[in-house]
């Protein structure tokens, strides 16, 4: 009953635009009258993976439902995987290079920050197939 | 204080946002790298930065804050001030640097978030 879902494709060419499916989640979730420390927390986690989608993996497709419970989050792209995912789960630990810094990103905080805004995360991922993460925040 | 006490305070250009002028701000952050700012601030609601990508103004709106202050004379595009007006956010210009921005504003009452190693402790 009652579930809503939007579907984005994320541009991995076009750094610029990157962020661009949060920010229209925010405004639907702002519209659907969800309160704003569950909208912030959705925001900034998804914010953070969309950002992944297109630094690290070629971009990918962003899928959001939800229901009167919990919003899910799911990001899936068919980059180059995480071969280590403990290790990328580590606050600091970052394989973005230097040009990724000089747009103010890759510090290394992006999973972490996602673990800490979302109340469940799941990663999956094969190295040469591509990741998947999911995240999921709830309502009550 | 309000984002005009701010644009005094630091002898600001006002580049968009002028119906927000008097919105009360309580709390700041300065940073050029948006990593630090997704995962550490918490409820401040002016960033001060020299980084100039739409990013910045992304990051902002994703933290709910109200105003951005550009350091260092840094100019933003046209499709960071389009955005930055959608959401009603302000974007100020003033040609101190980041150090002394900071200064300013924290001697004329902003303040800051608490320690890095205080705030992962820190419920949300
Ligand atoms: N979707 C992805 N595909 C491939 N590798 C990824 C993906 N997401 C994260 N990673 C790897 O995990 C590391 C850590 O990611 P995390 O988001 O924590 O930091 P970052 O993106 O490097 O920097 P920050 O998020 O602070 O800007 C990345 O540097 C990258 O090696
Ligand atoms: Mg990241």
């Amino acid at each position: 009953m009652n579930t809503l879902k939007w579907t984005y494709e994320v541009d991995g060419s076009d750094f610029t635009r990157a962020g661009e499916a949060s920010s229209a989640v925010k405004k639907n979730l702002r519209k659907l009258g969800v309160p704003p420390e569950a909208i912030r927390k959705v925001s900034i986690a998804l914010y953070e993976g969309e950002i992944n989608m297109v630094i690290h993996a070629n971009g990918g497709v962003i899928t959001v439902e939800m229901t009167p419970e919990k919003i899910d989050m799911v990001l899936a792209d068919t980059g180059k995987g995480i071969p280590d995912i403990e290790q990328a789960m580590k606050e600091g630990w970052s394989t973005a290079p230097d040009e990724v810094r000089s747009l103010g990103f890759g510090a290394g905080m992006g999973l972490p920050n996602m673990k800490k805004y979302s109340d469940e995360m799941k990663i999956d991922s094969t190295v040469g197939v591509g990741t998947t993460v999911y995240m999921t925040v709830y309502l009550q | 204080m309000n984002v005009q006490d701010i644009m005094r305070v630091l002898d600001a250009e006002l580049i968009c946002g002028e119906d927000n002028l008097d919105v009360e701000v309580h709390n700041a952050c300065g940073s050029d790298m948006m990593s630090d700012v997704l995962a550490y601030v918490k409820d401040q609601a002016v960033l001060l930065t020299g980084l100039v990508n739409i990013q910045v103004v992304r990051t902002a709106d994703m933290m709910d804050m109200v105003c951005i202050v550009f350091v260092r004379g840094k100019e933003p595009d046209a499709d960071m001030i389009a955005l930055a007006e959608r959401r009603g956010m302000v974007m100020l210009k003033t040609q101190h640097r980041m150090f002394t921005a900071c200064g300013l504003l924290w001697e004329n009452g902003l303040r800051g978030g608490g320690k890095a190693n205080e705030h992962l402790k820190m419920d949300l």
